[in-house]
């Protein structure tokens, strides 16, 4: 009956890249990873990884193993004034779908989550009520939050009341 | 509530998704200045009722610096521009003119010849 389900993903392996901006090893390292360099607030996905934009000098990828992620990135990054670090463990991320996905998330962050302001491949990193947090849209019902894990409990109970059908107040419907 | 737009993830954000970081475009006093020119760097500030340049910081999204140009009475922005500027660029200056003269354009230009 549930129009929006709100699951926390299983664990993703999270890789930061911060390079100087336009530094020309932006393009080779993301592409031994078989992604490409994502425009501003957008997302890029290839299968199983992405490459979410953060900032002019950062970049998070989203991989199956960072490991081995680290390693591919060594070769292209030599050289480079750079940084890489598996960050995975100090984050969760909960998927957000369906047609109330939107308003669910609306009502934590001050982003405008209008699908025309917010398409699928968007992403940025904004607060969720008290804590920092980044969103990305899968697909157009399909958005993902993340948070640091230490308020993992505090964002699965803000999830869980705003997601209450109660509460709905239906903002972007069709 | 107060609006800007940062000029680096061009993202249009409330206030409380920005830190303020007090005046923007203090000239550091170094160990050569008087140390009454070197209070004045620390703690004399403007504090004007109109427009004021500030230091704000995106801490809620890409983390960056960037520099603001708005009334403290109305809270109109007239336009934000990076970090790394030396006074604000013409399109704030000719923003501020547009809206609040040219006296107030000058006031704020003042002492920033390098505007690029």
């Amino acid at each position: 009956m549930s129009d929006v389900t709100v699951t926390r993903a299983t664990p993703q392996g999270m890789v930061t890249l911060k390079l100087p901006p336009g530094d020309v090893a932006w393009g080779p390292a993301l592409a031994a990873l078989g992604l490409s360099v994502p425009a501003v607030r957008r997302l890029e996905r290839a299968g199983d990884r992405a490459a979410l934009w953060m900032a002019p000098d950062e970049v998070l990828l989203l991989v199956p193993d960072p490991a081995a992620a680290l390693a591919a990135l060594a070769g292209p990054l030599a050289g480079a004034h750079h940084l890489a670090a598996d960050v995975g463990a100090a984050r969760v991320v909960f998927a957000v779908a369906g047609p109330r996905a939107r308003e669910v998330l609306a009502k934590l962050c001050p982003v405008d989550l209008h699908p025309a302001a917010f398409p699928a491949g968007s992403a940025r990193r904004t607060r969720a009520a008290q804590v920092a947090c980044m969103l990305w849209a899968e697909a157009a019902d399909d958005l993902r939050l993340s948070c640091f894990r230490s308020v993992e409990g505090y964002v699965a109970d803000l999830l869980t009341l705003s997601a209450d059908p109660a509460g709905s107040v239906g903002l972007f419907r069709a | 509530m107060l609006m800007l737009v940062c000029p680096y993830c061009g993202v249009t954000a409330e206030e409380t998704e920005f830190a303020p970081g007090g005046e923007a475009h203090l000239s550091r006093v170094g160990p050569d200045g008087s140390d009454e020119a070197f209070e004045a760097y620390l703690f004399a500030r403007a504090n004007p009722k109109g427009v004021h340049l500030e230091r704000w910081r995106h801490a809620y999204g890409c983390g960056k610096w960037f520099l603001a140009a708005r009334c403290t009475a109305t809270l109109e922005v007239f336009g934000t521009y990076p970090a790394q500027s030396k006074g604000p660029p013409p399109a704030v200056l000719d923003r501020i003119a547009d809206r609040r003269g040219a006296g107030a354009a000058a006031r704020v230009g003042r002492g920033a010849p390098d505007a690029s």
